[in-house]
């Protein structure tokens, strides 16, 4: 075996079966006698329902049932429950209207589920939903931030006045207040965070199933949490205690935050199976998926920084909107407060940071976290505002970085919005990332870009993130509803193998391999002998799942601790077997040894004393040789770096083309590097997708005319340069490996350097700022707007 | 899908003949707007009349003035033709770079013109080479065969067999995908050949592919990008959506003409 340990480069063992169609998804998953759920969803942003007529129907070949808003309401069952609540700055609860699985008397977004069609195959499912007649009184809607704060603007729910979810803040206000008193010089921006569908390749499915000889109920769903969905829809939604509920999150292709959340469809096929008493089935197609997933970002913001005259920020004033859609989804709250505001500090000693944030309804598909999840909106607001800061100060981008940075002498560094940074080298990836890019020879390649006729542009962006999460106390303190603590369970079997019960989940990140080699490095085993098991609710112990890039941070934390009462016992096991005290006992290699002698005994040899305990410390041992852990960080990791981004311009079309792109994070301990590189890159794919082609649009109506592929502009292959990734790393601080995470990196610290960029190539043109994504068409529009002045001057 | 009836007829007479006795079943050459159509359940043909069994619609022959491609032949196939390389390099060229590599390999020549989307690249090529269209009735000549968005001269019961291209004396394609379904927001086909100077603008147009004639008498005087330049494109009658104006659209009309002529040499 070759080197397979922590920093090895090893191929992930998931990828054989994914890439030859060998993956077990949820749609692969057929029950015996299932049937096929069609969802009748609302066609308009708010209407009341008047009435619904199914009776053409239930009387339609290979139906089985058509059920309604009112047939849950009758059976009691509970709304879709949010998992985190945000306090008003008066300390009064935010607004947390209903959020029924089925809508009762009003639709309140395009996509809204409104009723279901069960029916012996999907086909006949389809044609009797268009025999269900639903009599719809449209009314005036409010699908956008601006649409839902007009004076007189239609209510979203009956009793939000005005729309308004919380009013929040953060921060020390007369602290901020007296510092922009003296400022020698304030930046401003104003600027929209572009609001995103997250379009993961699979789209969502479940499959719910009843045994009535058990009264057990079994969903399978794609799911990034299934402990976490098997509590919401068991104890809040459908009221089937945890012991008779099994949930199975099998393979899932991609999250990215949008399958965390409990949806209403797991709840409609597992409470339909119950009343069929037959596997019901749901697959999306990707034009639900448009409009039935949780979409992404979605605020208006008004930023001010006051400098002194050096150029060193006293005090950051920052106001935002923040769109939650027509419902709360599950941690919608939280984004735009604890996992937003408290970044604010970014990587700078900023002393007094005020954030008010105004959260509200609008007739929209439900908003909640998308890779970065608060976090790529605080970096972009707060390094573009440094931008607009050193063109304020004359500054370069740089330098005023430079002079801001939390000095590396500085940690543990408490921030003035909560957070305690553990760790971290600033200049030291910034450096990394200079060099790497070759910032200095830029002008060299702007000037011979232009004599091309092109426009080139670099940008910058020195960012922070909080990951890892989380310590349960202190998001309970902050309105959270769960613990984020982590679990491992660790069976040695009896040969010596090992099988490994993780509560994180893989839909991508590649886990398997990961996990693998941080227990083959535990144990010096091969990866060979090792087995990860997650996404099963009777396998696994009740863990949190995989979101916030908490896996290796938590999850992996667990797994140490774990391997380490493991370790405690086979020392115990071992002296016994060669009478020895197990205080004198070393653990090495995979070796139980006596210190200082060639005396050992292998961990399967271990392994098989504990699973057949004759010569055996019985009076004194219990036998078997498997340990759980539950681990709760301590804080949250903070990993950081640099990324610089170059554009080039076509003038006659405003095609923007990304052609250097460098990334250098410091993402703590690197377990696997090649998985690593990969998380970076699929993160600063979909940050250049935020930055350039994505975005959600709704018309005044409510209608999503980014509805499909045809009009959502995904990134491709073709749309991304060769990004170069690097790492320069400072060990985190407070968990056993000293890893910090790397799954949302890329999607944080990228966009703000690709808008810089654009910005620097146009800075010609009177630019300062343009918000994502930039298009050609907008770009085309200020170039075009600006060309008479330009040839004028 | 709704249901259909699916028919695979061996002949062009047998498609018509099928056509004819139904006036609600469809044609099918390669599927590649039809089948996503069905899907959708925006279409509900009572049968499909599916051409891939009619042996006879495939196929390219080249002329000393014209090359001759028949119905049912596939983008990838007109695209790696070497006599179409040879003879039009433009449209070969263009087919190469329709859709991605499935559609090219089950999209057809005679499918995308008789469907005529405003965003399809071939009737760029057919309307700016003055091509002939062959049908089981008639010879249709391009310019009499586009009549509007999704709609052209062709009778139900009336089966495109081939396409006819005099060969130009110089010919290019250009166009700006739509970024996200990267169809032609806007694409410009110019030629110069025995009908003359012709520039047909594809994707921009609200009722499908146009003649741009202002561009063809200033390239008719002087065949150079810089005899575009003073020529403006009318915003009336083009598209405007999430992705363009109709403004940013006719800017874009001049852009990709002048690169087509540049690129035709």
């Amino acid at each position: 075996m070759g080197f397979e340990g922590i920093g090895a480069a090893v191929r992930r063992r998931e990828d054989l079966r994914f890439i030859s169609g060998r993956g077990n998804y949820t749609d692969d998953i057929n029950r015996p006698g299932q049937l096929h759920a069609v969802i009748i969803r609302s066609p308009h942003a708010h209407a009341r329902i008047k009435g619904i007529d199914a009776a053409a129907a239930k009387a339609a070949p290979g139906v089985v049932a058509v059920f309604v808003g009112e047939d849950m309401a009758a059976d009691n069952l509970g709304g879709l429950p949010c998992g985190w609540q945000v306090k008003n700055k008066d300390g009064s609860p935010m607004a947390e209207p209903p959020h029924p699985v089925l809508a009762v008397g009003k639709v309140r977004h395009v996509g809204d589920p409104v009723a279901v069609v069960i029916a012996e195959s999907k086909g006949a499912a389809r044609d009797a939903a268009e025999l269900v007649s639903v009599d719809y009184e449209v009314l005036p809607a409010a699908p956008t931030l601006e649409a839902a704060q007009k004076p007189g603007a239609p209510l979203v729910h009956d009793g939000v006045a005005g729309n308004i979810c919380y009013d929040w803040h953060l921060g020390d206000k007369d602290a901020v207040d007296a510092a922009f008193a003296k400022a020698h010089k304030v930046g401003r921006l104003e600027l929209v965070n572009n609001r995103l569908i997250p379009n993961a390749m699979e789209p969502r499915a479940a499959v719910g199933e009843f045994d009535p000889a058990s009264g057990d109920y079994t969903l399978y769903t794609t799911s990034q949490n299934p402990h976490v969905i098997r509590l919401l829809m068991g104890a809040f939604v459908l009221h089937i205690p945890e012991h008779k509920l099994r949930v199975v999150a099998p393979d899932v292709g991609g999250g990215f935050g949008s399958k965390i959340y409990h949806y209403a469809e797991e709840a409609i096929v597992t409470w339909a199976a119950g009343k069929v008493k037959r596997p019901v089935k749901w697959t999306a197609e990707r034009t639900e998926s448009f409009m039935s997933d949780a979409h992404g970002r979605d605020h208006i913001t008004v930023a001010e920084m006051a400098m002194d005259k050096d150029g060193k920020f006293l005090a950051l004033r920052v106001h935002t909107q923040a769109n939650m859609g027509a419902y709360l989804s599950t941690f919608a709250p939280c984004v735009p407060t604890y996992l937003y505001a408290t970044l604010l500090a970014g990587v700078y000693t900023t002393p007094a940071i005020y954030a008010e944030v105004k959260a509200v309804f609008t007739n929209s598909v439900p908003v909640d976290a998308y890779r970065g999840a608060g976090r790529p909106e605080a970096s972009f607001l707060l390094e573009r505002l440094v931008d607009i800061c050193a063109l304020e100060m004359g500054l370069d981008r740089v330098e005023i970085r430079r002079r801001n940075f939390i000095p590396a002498s500085a940690f543990p560094y408490q921030t003035p919005v909560a957070l305690q940074y553990d760790s971290g080298d600033y200049n030291a990836t910034l450096e990394a990332c200079l060099k790497a890019a070759d910032w200095a020879g830029f002008e060299a390649r702007r000037a011979e870009a232009k004599k091309r006729g092109k426009l080139r542009g670099i940008g910058i962006s020195t960012y922070i993130e909080a990951c890892g999460i989380a310590p349960s106390a202190v998001v309970g303190s902050l309105g959270a509803r769960a613990g984020l603590y982590e679990v491992a369970n660790i069976r040695v079997n009896p040969t010596g193998s090992i099988t490994v019960f993780t509560g994180t989940h893989s839909h991508g990140q590649g886990h398997e391999t990961t996990f693998a080699q941080l227990i083959a490095d535990q144990f010096g085993v091969p990866m060979s002998q090792v087995e990860i098991v997650h996404g099963d609710t009777a396998k696994i112990p009740f863990g949190m799942g995989t979101y916030g890039s908490r896996s290796i941070a938590v999850g992996g934390s667990a797994m140490v601790k774990a391997a380490e009462k493991i370790i405690a016992k086979g020392k115990r096991i071992a002296a016994h077997l060669l009478e020895a005290s197990a205080d004198d006992i070393e653990f090495k290699d995979g070796k139980f040894q006596v210190a200082g002698t060639d005396r050992a005994k292998a961990l399967a040899e271990v392994s098989l004393a504990a699973y057949v305990p004759h010569n055996y410390p019985i009076e004194e041992l219990e036998p078997g040789l498997e340990e759980t852990a539950f681990y709760d960080p301590k804080n949250f990791t903070y990993p950081g770096g640099c990324h610089i981004c170059e554009v080039e311009i076509d003038p006659d079309t405003g095609v923007v083309q990304v052609v250097n792109f460098c990334a250098v994070d410091d993402v703590g301990r690197v377990i696997n590097p090649m998985i690593v590189e990969g998380q970076i890159q699929g993160g600063v794919a979909q940050g250049i997708g935020q930055a350039l082609l994505e975005t959600c649009v709704y018309d005044e109506n409510g209608q999503l005319l980014s509805g499909s592929m045809m009009d959502y502009t995904m990134p491709r292959a073709d749309d991304l340069p060769n990004i170069k990734v690097g790492t320069a790393i400072t060990l985190c601080t407070h968990n056993p490996l000293g890893v910090k995470g790397c799954g949302e990196v890329g999607a944080i610290g990228s966009p703000p350097a690709v808008i810089g960029a654009v910005v620097d190539a146009l800075k010609d043109y009177g630019v300062r700022h343009l918000d994502m994504p930039a298009t050609p068409h907008k770009l085309w529009q200020i170039i075009n707007a600006n060309r008479p002045r330009m040839a004028a001057e | 899908m709704y249901d259909f009836a699916y028919h695979r007829p061996s002949s062009v007479a047998d498609a018509v003949k099928l056509l004819a006795s139904d006036p609600d079943a469809k044609v099918m050459s390669g599927g590649m707007t039809l089948i996503p159509t069905l899907k959708q359940r925006l279409a509900k043909p009572s049968a499909i009349v599916d051409l891939s069994g009619i042996k006879d619609l495939v196929g390219i022959s080249v002329s000393g003035s014209a090359v001759t491609i028949k119905a049912m032949t596939t983008h990838a196939a007109v695209a790696a033709s070497a006599e179409v390389k040879k003879a039009i390099p433009a449209l070969a060229a263009m087919a190469e770079h329709i859709g991605d590599a499935q559609v090219r390999n089950r999209g057809t020549i005679g499918g995308s013109i008789a469907n005529h989307d405003p965003a399809a690249d071939y009737p760029g090529a057919v309307l700016a080479l003055g091509a002939t269209v062959h049908t089981n009735k008639r010879k249709i000549a391009a310019d009499d065969f586009f009549t509007g968005m999704f709609s052209t001269a062709l009778a139900p019961d009336e089966i495109v067999t081939a396409v006819e291209f005099p060969i130009p004396e110089k010919a290019a394609y250009v166009k700006f995908p739509n970024p996200a379904s990267r169809y032609a927001m806007v694409g410009v086909f110019v030629a110069k050949g025995p009908a003359g100077v012709r520039v047909a603008v594809t994707g921009a147009g609200a009722n499908g592919v146009f003649r741009h004639t202002a561009m063809e008498e200033a390239l008719a005087k002087n065949w150079s990008p810089d005899a575009l330049h003073d020529v403006g494109t009318a915003e009336e009658g083009l598209n405007g959506d999430i992705h363009a104006s109709k403004e940013y659209r006719a800017h874009l009309v001049g852009v990709m003409a002048k690169r087509a002529v540049a690129k035709a040499g």
